[in-house]
């Protein structure tokens, strides 16, 4: 290939036709353009009329030049002129291609591949044996080197990891190779361990090019919970000047759609590599987070996700009335009280006080009687997921809880007045714990030996007893029971939650086990112990480029190694799932740091800023052309074969011809946003294409009734109603999609349902009408509702309910009872409401603020009874005489009130707190 | 089947030729026709008394009447008789000379009628025309008398079908009625002493008559340019230009000298002379051609 300057050629002995344009200069100017031979009558008149000037026998300059440089053109052309060419070294022998495929090079992955694909290509050209090896997933066995061209169809199916490049196993691998190699190498940019290394064993087999894309890398960082909020740390790899980025905290709303739940912009200040920045968020939504990430960084390490350790935990404290105040270290909740300070919220009160708070953990110290109201809320809570941790005590010893009857608060029954144990009137030594079974939440934790009970509670030795014992004494006494209840659970101490009894509040154990006991609703700290003897599930996988995919049935990790562990192959980053508690490993761990990747001088640094190779040929070859079309209207102008009205459109054809020629790109953008522009003007109302025409008419008919309707009493004036193509069209711009079920309908692709479901997610409203409302009452099954089963089945529907009559769509514009269509009488079923809303004596309406249903269903015939043709007139006839004329108007009056319902959502719903609203003004 | 087949085929191929051959006449005589009825307006009376088949109008009787013509229902209304006379209806005889040669299949456009195409249109036009007033009409080239009616527009029809010799049509005045009128209907832009010579023919002939030239909007225009080769329609006069636009000029002006000597001639001998273009209306051709005849009177 010769390169002059930017450009080179594939084939550059061809530009010596060069050589030969003078010639042809020389011999186009002696030929005079041919003579015309033309009939005519009057040549009889030009007898004898000489030409007064004989100088042109020679072809005009001008288009000699022109076809001159139309094969220059054609020449320049066929030489292969190529654009910014990369200039082999025009080796030969094997070539590795070694790729860090880490998550750094997700953001560019594409033009990674890219380069491969080019590098490919050469090396097809050059003929050489290639290897592609990816330093994440480095071969077991000696690298294979395989034709390019058989590498080909694998580039689409290597993908980044989510980890850093592993380059001792690489070097491993790449030391099976026999003889040397030259070595091009993608690197991520970032500095890892060992690259220094590598690159050495690299150059030590043959000519290393490292291919870097000069791009900063940005990171998130470690998350710490403070009061406000949570502090996010973000990092880059290389401090260059101040920096803008976007951190934003996902999570599920209380609906359970994911959104972006706090965003926060910030700015790396100039020579920088980290900055922390708070998000502030309130510990309702802190609790929901699941992931930070960095806006627009598409990357595994641009992703944090987070476990339980961002939820704070509330602890309830409740104690019976202390006896005797200020001595702290008596206290019944002194030694919780420690245990927990600075890991969870605590909150001390009375009983019901603490339950209405609704904490996590609720502790109860030597509480032994609970009122009824008590024990119920108790006990609802507990089966809502509360834990409740009760310690034992004198009044608990001394009452008859639990003493016939196994309480429900208690996890087991209690035998009268408890045993003392070494005491002055006692016979025996205090007795030491047993080590943890394998079955108890506290196994893995070493028992100290100076853990000694002297007195406690004792249990009924009840049949199901020792499934409920999690702690024994030696002497295999219980120490610690517990029971589930509901969804929560219940745990007795047996022994005060003082030093009165025993040592075990003095002692590391107990903060340990009280750990491990309010892990079951969330975490404070994680320590190598909390996890010993626990099997961690990988739940989700983060992939390389930061999203979330199952697991599957990977492997399980030990607990114990889960704390040391970074991301790597065999503990990818990703969400793992503990007995009782879900964690989160991530990329980066809280110290780790990025580093730009410095490469010793002398190394060929191959980057991507010199721009993309191009071949010349076709543009030449269009100029080529271009010049042509003009040197033929130029010759027949000259020629005189051009006249009259051709003359002027001539010129005005070739240009459209070129432009037809020249490269085109986009036209259906445009299209899109003319749908977009026709769609959005105003509001449009919109029905579902079903691809049977009548239906489709009739219901853009009845779409137009309605359209006319919202237009003379409303302030809605929506524009012509829009047919929506589910496969095709955008479907954002509408508030509500009118669908006529047809039994003939196809349905739709799997990419429709998913417009369809981001649809409705984000607040769209679908009116579904089976059109069978005659004939479907008590619940028969007709074709169009077994249709709309079909059709609804892929889509994300809540729980629905028949229209109750408090709905707010009974009365966003007109208060209505029905919602008759062609038919009357058929139901119609909206999203349920929460069953937690109960009415209120003398309200009429329940406080329903809930959001707008995504669906409408019923089987009115809506459309029928709102059809319209142009002028106004009725399409279909609706019942008989006065009375149809009242269903039609009540088929209208339901049309406009679910048009302002999709458009106003629950705004006369609020409107009942209007006077209570104007009454707390002062008004 | 074979002795069929070919039975059948000469026959089918005479039908096809003599149907080929017989298209242009009904077509034209059939446009003429149409023409012409654009132009009847009714009858053409020298409006004066005379033989003829019009009523033109009564007088008194006078002595010397025979008295078969008295006409007795009018005269049976009044005292006096009256005798009905009828308008004098003379013929007159037309020849037309219709130039038939090569240079008039001229056309510069596809849109255009060729010369010879409204040529013959106007000639077959104006005998219709002249036949519905009584007039006999004749094709020079034909070479028979003048006569009246279908049979004869027949001829003209087949006569002027026919594409005669040579690079310029050269009038023939040799068979023309003494006393007749004469129409030359043809480009002109051959020889004009021919024409001359004709004209001086029927001059001593005391022939009244029409030049009529018909000129392709190109022959008036000239637009050409470049390096051309300009030959007659039959390939006899050639003429080589490299520029042909510088010759546009020139070429006008003896267009125009040729256009005046004709006028001139027509003047002279007490013709009338007008040029037509074939992208003009025939009608208004006609109308203008069938006044020169009659007025020639």
């Amino acid at each position: 290939m010769l390169v002059l300057g930017p450009i080179g050629f594939a084939a550059p002995w061809v530009l010596a036709a060069l050589l030969a344009l003078p010639i042809l200069w020389w011999v186009l100017r002696a030929v005079p353009p041919a003579p015309l031979r033309r009939r005519f009558p009057g040549v009889a008149l030009l007898l004898g009329l000489t030409d007064e000037e004989v100088e042109t026998d020679r072809t005009p300059w001008w288009p000699l030049l022109l076809r001159t440089l139309a094969i220059a053109a054609l020449i320049v052309a066929f030489a292969g002129p190529v654009l910014n060419p990369r200039t082999e070294r025009g080796a030969s022998g094997p070539l590795v291609i070694l790729l860090d495929a880490s998550w750094a090079s997700a953001q560019d992955w594409a033009l990674r591949m890219g380069r491969v694909g080019e590098a490919l290509d050469q090396a097809a050209a050059d003929d050489r044996p290639v290897s592609i090896i990816l330093a994440t997933d480095a071969p077991q066995d000696t690298p294979s080197f395989l034709a390019p061209r058989a590498w080909r169809p694998q580039l689409a199916g290597f993908a980044p990891a989510p980890f850093a490049p592993d380059y001792a196993a690489t070097e491993t691998a790449l030391a099976q190779i026999e003889g040397g190699f030259e070595t091009l190498w993608l690197s991520d940019g970032l500095d890892h361990d060992g690259r220094g290394d590598m690159l050495d064993t690299l150059e030590a087999r043959g000519a290393v090019a490292v291919f870097e894309n000069p791009r900063n890398i940005l990171a998130v960082g470690a998350t710490q919970v403070t009061p406000e909020g949570v502090e996010v740390t973000a990092r880059r790899a290389t401090a260059t000047g101040a920096q803008e980025i976007t951190l934003v905290a996902r999570g599920p709303d209380p609906a359970g759609i994911e959104r972006d739940l706090a965003r926060l912009d910030t700015a790396f200040e100039a020579g920088e590599t980290s900055l922390t920045a708070a998000l502030e968020m309130p510990p309702e939504i802190r609790n929901r987070v699941t992931r930070f990430e960095i806006d627009g960084q598409r990357h595994a390490a641009a992703t944090r996700l987070t476990d339980d350790s961002l939820k704070r935990r509330e602890i309830g404290l409740v104690t019976a009335r202390e006896s005797r105040e200020g001595l702290e270290l008596l206290s019944q909740l002194h030694y919780i009280r420690a245990a927990f300070e600075g890991k969870a919220d605590l909150i001390s009160g009375a009983l019901s006080d603490l339950i209405a708070a609704n904490p996590d953990v609720m502790v109860l110290a030597d509480v032994a009687q609970l009122s009824g109201g008590e024990a119920a809320d108790l006990i609802e809570w507990t089966n809502a997921g509360g834990v409740l941790l009760r310690f034992a005590g004198p009044r608990l010893a001394a009452s008859d809880v639990s003493r016939g009857d196994e309480d429900p608060m208690m996890p087991v029954r209690l035998r009268a007045g408890g045993r003392t144990i070494g005491g002055a009137m006692s016979w025996g030594e205090p007795k030491a714990l047993r080590s943890f079974a394998e079955t108890s939440p506290f196994y893995g934790l070493t028992v100290p030996d100076d853990v000694t009970v002297s007195a406690q509670v004792l249990a009924q030795p009840d049949p199901d007893l020792a499934a409920r014992v999690i702690a024994t004494l030696a002497d295999g006494t219980p120490l610690v029971t517990r029971k589930p209840v509901g969804t929560g659970q219940v745990v007795l101490f047996h022994v005060t939650a003082n030093a009165e009894w025993s040592t075990l509040p003095l002692s590391e154990l107990f903060v340990s086990m009280l750990d491990r006991l309010a892990l079951a609703s969330g975490r404070v700290t994680l320590e190598e112990a909390d996890l010993a003897g626990q099997v961690l599930q990988p739940l989700r996988l983060l992939d390389g480029f930061g999203a979330l995919t199952d697991a599957g049935n990977r492997a399980p990790i030990e607990g114990a190694d889960f704390l040391d562990a970074t991301a790597s192959r065999a503990t990818p980053p990703g969400l793992y799932q503990g007995t009782e508690v879900s964690l989160a490993l991530n990329v980066l761990g809280p110290q780790d740091t990025l580093a730009p990747a410095n490469w010793p001088s002398g190394t060929a640094i191959v980057g991507s800023t010199a721009g993309q190779e191009r071949p010349l040929l076709p543009h030449l070859l269009l100029a080529a052309l271009a010049l042509l079309a003009i040197d033929l209207i130029a010759s027949l102008v000259l020629s005189g074969r051009l006249t009259g009205p051709r003359a002027a459109a001539a010129p005005v054809i070739a240009l459209a011809a070129l432009v037809t020629l020249a490269p085109n790109q986009s036209r259906a953008q445009d299209i899109d946003a003319a749908f977009a522009l026709a769609a959005t003007d105003e509001v449009a109302l919109a029905h579902v294409l079903t691809g049977d025409t009548e239906l489709d008419d009739l219901a853009y008919s009845g779409l137009v009734g309605l359209s006319r309707i919202l237009t003379q009493r409303t302030s809605v004036e929506p524009v012509p109603p829009i047919g929506v193509d589910l496969e095709t069209d955008e479907l954002g711009f509408f508030p509500l999609l009118y669908w006529p079920v047809s039994v003939d309908q196809p349905t739709p692709s799997a990419e429709a349902y998913a417009r369809l479901n981001a649809y409705l997610r984000t607040g769209g409203t679908i009116l579904f009408d089976t059109r069978d409302a005659d004939i479907a009452a008590f619940g028969s099954a007709t074709p169009t509702g077994t249709k709309l089963q079909q059709l609804a089945a892929p889509l994300d529907i809540p729980p629905l309910e028949e229209i109750p009559a408090d709905h707010v769509l009974t009365r966003t514009f007109y208060l209505l009872q029905d919602f008759p269509g062609r038919h009357t009488g058929g139901p119609l079923w909206v999203e349920a409401a929460s069953t937690e809303v109960q009415s209120v004596e003398g309200m009429p309406f329940r406080n329903l603020n809930d959001n707008v249903t995504p669906v409408v269903i019923g089987g009115n015939d809506w459309a029928s009874a709102w059809a319209m043709d142009r002028r106004g007139n009725y399409l279909r006839p609706v019942g008989r005489g006065f009375n149809g004329e009242r269903q039609r108007e009540i088929a209208y009056r339901f049309g406009v009130n679910l048009m302002m319902y999709v458009l106003t959502g629950n705004y006369k719903s609020d409107q009942v707190h209007v006077p209570a609203l104007l009454d707390r003004l002062g008004q | 089947m074979t002795s069929d087949a070919a039975s059948i085929r000469p026959h089918a191929a005479l039908r096809a030729s003599g149907e080929a051959l017989a298209a242009p006449w009904p077509a034209l005589q059939a446009e003429a026709e149409h023409l012409a009825r654009t132009l009847l307006i009714g009858g053409h009376g020298r409006r004066q008394s005379g033989r003829g088949d019009e009523f033109w109008q009564y007088r008194n009787a006078q002595a010397g009447d025979a008295a078969r013509d008295i006409d007795w229902r009018r005269s049976g209304r009044s005292d006096a008789h009256f005798v009905r006379e009828k308008e004098w209806q003379a013929a007159q005889s037309v020849h037309l000379w219709v130039d038939g040669s090569a240079a008039m299949q001229f056309t510069s456009d596809k849109d255009l009628t060729p010369k010879s195409v409204r040529a013959g249109l106007l000639a077959m036009a104006l005998s219709v025309l002249l036949m519905k007033g009584g007039e006999r009409v004749a094709l020079a080239s034909l070479g028979t008398p003048p006569r009246t009616g279908s049979l004869q527009l027949t001829r003209i029809a087949e006569g002027l079908s026919k594409v005669g010799e040579g690079d310029y049509g050269l009038p023939d005045a040799g068979g023309f009625l003494p006393q007749s009128r004469a129409v030359f209907i043809s480009d002109f832009l051959g020889p004009v002493e021919a024409l001359e010579e004709a004209i001086a023919t029927c001059a001593a002939r005391g022939i009244k008559g029409v030049l009529f030239q018909i000129l392709d909007p190109a022959e008036e225009a000239f637009p050409y340019q470049g390096r051309t080769i300009f030959t007659s329609m039959g390939g006899g006069l050639v003429h080589e230009t490299l520029r042909a636009g510088d010759l546009r000029d020139r070429y006008l002006d003896r267009l125009a000298t040729r256009k005046e000597r004709l006028a001139h001639l027509a003047r002279e001998a007490g013709w009338r002379y007008d040029c037509h273009h074939t992208d003009a209306s025939a009608q208004s051709a006609l109308l203008w051609l069938y006044q020169a005849v009659e007025g020639t009177g």
